[in-house]
């Protein structure tokens, strides 16, 4: 039986867990360390924890955290946010981080993918590809955390960073963030087709159903936030993932070997 | 006390946190002494094989581990690179392994895969023993961990694979051979599974 990645992504914004809708709009929803702790007996595939506030402050990782966060994480864990030099990379992945990921950087500097590659491994180089639909409905590569456009194709931006060293590719949705309307399966299959490496599909998983989907359009894991971390008035954040029965059940038994 | 060698490579910090978390305390070392007094050892390793392999011979502890896993018996347990690292050598470089293993690592090949499968195998894979290992008693059902490779090993003898694993065919994911054991999987990084591993090879091997 072949299984799939299914994997929590976390968004800490001044240093709280945050939730987002089209990567606005964002509600703080509880503490990031707890949600990793109770993730950790759900044991999930991987985490993924991105603090998004990082680039935008111009400000360098917050160590101290995702040293803290690696400490409560028995699964590999992705860390982004803020990243833009080789040292960075090194003190996170000294931390226990098992990926580093890389976004804003990785487009305003590819260097850094390659020599990153170099130091730690493709298979902990990853880069996050933020994409959305221009005006004329041409899918282009954002940045900084959604808000600025480059104009660059994502097939291209793609193809580049698998060039320069990349081991893996967080594609991302923008409109499908948050919205539990399902993944983009179109931009899914363009990407994967396009790449040899693995693409994680992220934004707008509604239900475990929707893993296959994405899967099935050449996904090599699957990816989501709103799906496995929500808020109910006056209570605390709730966190659920799906079962290993459940997932066998509707996911991997459905794959092809 | 365990030792896990720190010859310049790899996400040590997990191994220790995992540790730390059943109970044992371990050491991150490239001290000779360190070596030479532990109690159990770990040899760690990501990346290049003959990174890997250049950067612990270019660490001078190449003979004190020798001594201690040969003459004095000492159980250790290699992990990713590390358990590539038992064996005599790999299809991806040119440098020699420990050769405590005969048989060498190997690279999955592309045509014996499905179309579109691909390389790494990066993920969780069910894995089945070969035989009975005191590193594997008392293991939770269904076992499952985590895997980051191209390569993985290809003992000459059959007695000497521990696990295997399927990733479009049956490989070796694991082996073992008196007091040497190597995982190509990250029991680290591998929920309560990797943590029973983990603590069986700290208490029983």
């Amino acid at each position: 039986m072949r299984r799939a990645r299914v994997i929590p992504v976390l968004l800490i914004q001044k240093g709280g867990l945050v939730k987002s809708v089209k990567f606005k709009d964002h509600k703080y929803v509880g503490d990031p360390i707890n949600a990793v702790k109770i993730f950790n007996e759900k044991e999930v595939d991987e985490i993924v924890v991105v603090d998004i506030s990082a680039s935008a402050e111009k400000r360098p990782p917050n160590f101290k955290q995702a040293k803290e966060i690696a400490s409560e994480a028995f699964m590999p864990l992705g860390y982004g946010g803020g990243i833009s030099k080789l040292d960075e990379i090194k003190e996170l992945i000294e931390g226990g981080v098992e990926k580093v990921i890389l976004n804003t950087s990785a487009f305003t500097n590819p260097g850094l993918v390659h020599e990153g590659a170099k130091y730690i491994g493709s298979q902990s180089m990853v880069v996050s590809i933020d994409v959305k639909k221009d005006f004329w409905g041409k899918y282009k590569v954002f940045v900084q955390n959604g808000a600025k456009n480059t104009g660059i194709d994502p097939v291209t931006f793609a193809r580049q960073m698998e060039n320069a060293g990349a081991g893996e590719i967080f594609l991302n949705a923008i409109d499908k963030d948050g919205t539990f309307s399902g993944y983009d399966t179109a931009l899914i299959k363009l990407i994967s087709a396009s790449v040899n490496i693995p693409v994680v599909a992220i934004g707008g998983a509604g239900s475990v159903n929707d893993f296959l989907q994405a899967l099935e359009s050449g996904a090599s894991a699957v990816s989501a936030g709103s799906l496995f971390v929500f808020q109910r008035p006056h209570r605390a954040v709730l966190i659920s993932y799906p079962s290993q029965a459940e997932l066998k059940e509707k996911v991997y038994s459905q794959l092809n070997d | 006390m365990i030792t896990i060698v720190d010859y310049g490579v790899g996400n040590l910090a997990s191994i220790r946190n995992m540790l730390k978390k059943i109970g044992h305390d371990s050491l991150i070392s490239s001290r000779e002494a360190d070596i030479l007094e532990a109690s159990k050892l770990i040899l760690p390793g990501v990346g290049a094989f003959d990174t890997c392999s250049e950067k612990l011979r270019n660490s001078g502890l190449i003979q004190p581990v020798n001594k201690k896993v040969l003459d004095d018996k000492l159980p250790i347990l290699g992990i990713c690179v590390g358990c590539q690292l038992l064996l005599e050598g790999s299809e991806e470089g040119q440098l020699p392994g420990l050769g405590w293993i005969k048989g060498k690592t190997v690279k999955f090949k592309q045509a014996d895969l499905p179309e579109g499968t691909k390389i790494p195998h990066m993920g969780w894979t069910d894995v089945s023993l070969a035989r009975q290992s005191v590193l594997f008693e008392d293991m939770y059902p269904d076992p499952r961990f985590y895997f980051v490779h191209s390569y993985y090993p290809n003992p000459l003898a059959e007695s000497d694979v521990l696990v295997y694993a399927q990733y479009g065919y049956r490989f070796v994911a694991g082996v073992e051979r008196g007091n040497i054991a190597g995982v190509q999987f990250h029991p680290e990084k591998s929920h309560k599974f990797g943590m029973k591993l983990l603590s069986n090879f700290a208490n029983h091997f």
